[in-house]
């Protein structure tokens, strides 16, 4: 395989165990929790050089380059590389598999040491503050006290927003992509239904069901579900219009269209590489997040010292540019240094992975400025 | 650092702005004034632009910047949260210029506005003996394509902050690279205000 100058190359996920027990927000302990990373670059003498990124519901830690004897790299290679957005020529780029994942780290899937049987709905209910908790503990690991950067979209923004609240002496800057300081009733829905699809299916057996066959059919209709919020009219419209697959067959009910193709492969392609269970867990997590804690979220960013990107897409309707102008609207208030791009793209929610140019600008300029310790130097010409 | 080709009303500002303190730059464009002004003054500084490409100028220059309309983006803010507010050719860009304005001053300390002088002697000559909408350095844009939605002379602007009871605390008057001062409101291209309401 040859990978051109700008990739990383064969990397391996690696495995830390962070705690011993953790004790989650909501009171329970669970233990040990282990979390799946990857990192890029090297740290520097300073150690201030860390940047953490934050993966979305489905992501895991190969944020970038690709795992032995695979052709497909990671899941944000267009962004992490060398002379790259995040240039880990610059930045050792840290990215690791959440708290409930089904990547590597401790989640529904990996075996209670307390029955030696997997944890199935044993497994405690998580969310976004536990999962960066852990993530705190490997960062610490990691020798590293303070953050460059916290960076991530969707979910992973979510990461970044509570890693502002809960540790803000820990990070120089914050990258928010298409996020939320929490979920509309209208996000809340989708999810939901996905859950259900998962819970629907007949070999879901109350999340117990590692012995035997998993819920593949309900996980790939939440998948499906999914990826149509991913999408926008547009961006369906362009790709597939209603042109219908070429193969004729008797109907059936089959896949006649080719919008109904992509989806079905979607779910069948997602349902080989995720856990149904991390699906719900995750899924909730996100649900319950809620960064005001009920007050203004301007009182959460009052006397913050870190410095904001926050990035949103026009044709996103899952995560809408409104979510983030409340963002920035609480940024105003309490005087935060911050910069907000609404990107015009026609690829909706989907287009925190596919805006690679504009989001690659605002990135490498952002942490340029940030790791130069926000020093407007001479070096643009007037 | 070169001031020969720094605009002159950027010069005027950065004359303006003390040292260290806190800009909001309302339509900062590319982001050259207040690049300016983050560099040689030591500003802390927050643009507002619409134009996406603008944005992304901005961001090069390692600035901080909104992306949105200025009708839109002064309401979050406190009151006298920044030292100075910067309207420079832009205000008779804005949907709602009187809110704009006296949002503005709410927002900041001083504001600093500059804007095309409509009653420039060249532009009263184009209406007056061609009988067309006058183009000029200042105004350079035709009828069909101009973004500026209010069209006032300098005497209108002084006439309106004595009316609203603001306080011209300086004013300039510019024509190219030149100070006017005889008989602004013919001879000057463009405005250039410090104001500020008590």
């Amino acid at each position: 395989m040859k990978h051109s100058t700008t990739e990383i190359g064969i990397v391996q996920t690696q495995f830390a165990t962070v705690a011993d027990e953790l004790v989650l927000e909501s009171g329970e302990k669970l233990g040990p929790v282990t979390l799946a990373y990857e990192t890029y670059g090297e740290l520097n003498a300073g150690k201030s050089n860390a940047v953490l990124i934050c993966h979305a519901l489905s992501g895991d830690a190969h944020v970038a380059g690709y795992h032995k004897g695979e052709n497909k790299p990671g899941w944000w290679d267009d962004m992490v590389g060398h002379g790259k957005a995040f240039d880990t020529d610059k930045y050792y780029v840290i990215c690791s598999n959440v708290l409930g994942g089904c990547k590597g780290s401790t989640g529904p899937g990996s075996v209670n040491p307390k029955t030696g049987q997997p944890y199935g709905l044993h497994f405690p209910l998580i969310t976004i503050g536990d999962m960066v908790k852990a993530q705190q503990l490997l960062i610490k690991q990691l020798g590293i006290d303070k953050l460059c950067s916290v960076a991530g979209g969707s979910m992973g923004g979510m990461q970044a927003l509570e890693w502002l609240r809960s540790a803000p002496d820990k990070l120089e800057s914050a990258i928010l992509i298409a996020t939320a300081a929490m979920h509309s009733p209208q996000q809340i829905a989708f999810n939901e239904v996905g859950r259900q699809a998962i819970m629907a299916d007949h070999y879901w057996h109350d999340g117990n069901y590692y012995e035997g066959r998993s819920p593949a059919k309900g996980l790939a209709v939440a998948r499906m579900v999914g990826h149509i919020t991913y999408m926008s009219e547009t961006s369906m419209l362009d790709k597939f219009g209603r042109q219908q697959k070429n193969e004729k067959q008797p109907f059936k009910f089959t896949a006649d269209f080719e919008v109904e193709g992509y989806l079905q492969n979607k779910g069948d392609s997602f349902v080989k590489r995720f856990d149904a269970n991390s699906y719900l867990y995750i899924t909730k997590a996100m649900d319950f997040f809620d960064l005001t804690e009920e007050k203004p979220l301007h009182e959460i960013f009052k006397g913050l010292d870190a410095k904001l990107l926050v990035i949103a897409f026009r044709s996103d309707w899952l995560y809408p540019v409104w979510q983030s102008q409340q963002i920035v609207k609480a940024c105003k208030i309490a005087g935060l240094n911050a910069t907000y791009c609404e990107i015009d793209s026609t690829y909706g929610h989907d287009a925190f992975l596919l805006e690679i140019e504009q989001e690659a600008h605002l990135v490498s300029h952002f942490l340029k400025r940030v790791s130069n310790g926000y020093d407007v130097t001479g070096e643009y010409a007037i | 650092m070169q001031y020969d080709c720094v605009p002159l009303d950027h010069r005027i500002i950065l004359d303006l702005v003390k040292p260290g303190s806190t800009v909001l730059d309302l339509g900062c464009g590319s982001g050259e004034l207040l690049y300016l002004l983050t560099r040689e003054k030591k500003a802390r500084g927050q643009g507002i632009e619409i134009d996406d490409q603008a944005i992304y100028d901005c961001v090069a220059r390692g600035l901080c910047v909104f992306h949105g309309d200025i009708d839109a983006g002064l309401d979050d803010y406190t009151d006298k949260s920044f030292d100075y507010v910067i309207l420079n050719q832009s205000l008779q860009q804005v949907q709602k210029l009187e809110s704009v304005l006296s949002q503005s001053l709410r927002v900041g300390k001083k504001v600093i506005i500059g804007f095309p002088n409509f009653a420039y002697y060249r532009s009263r000559a184009q209406i007056f003996f061609h009988g067309r909408t006058p183009v000029t350095p200042s105004l350079p844009y035709e009828w069909y394509d101009t973004p500026n939605l209010h069209f006032l002379s300098i005497f209108d602007f002084m006439n309106y902050c004595k009316k609203k009871g603001i306080t011209i605390e300086q004013d300039f008057f510019l024509a190219g690279d030149k100070i006017i001062k005889l008989l602004p409101n013919l001879f000057a291209q463009s405005g250039l205000f410090l104001i500020s309401r008590e």
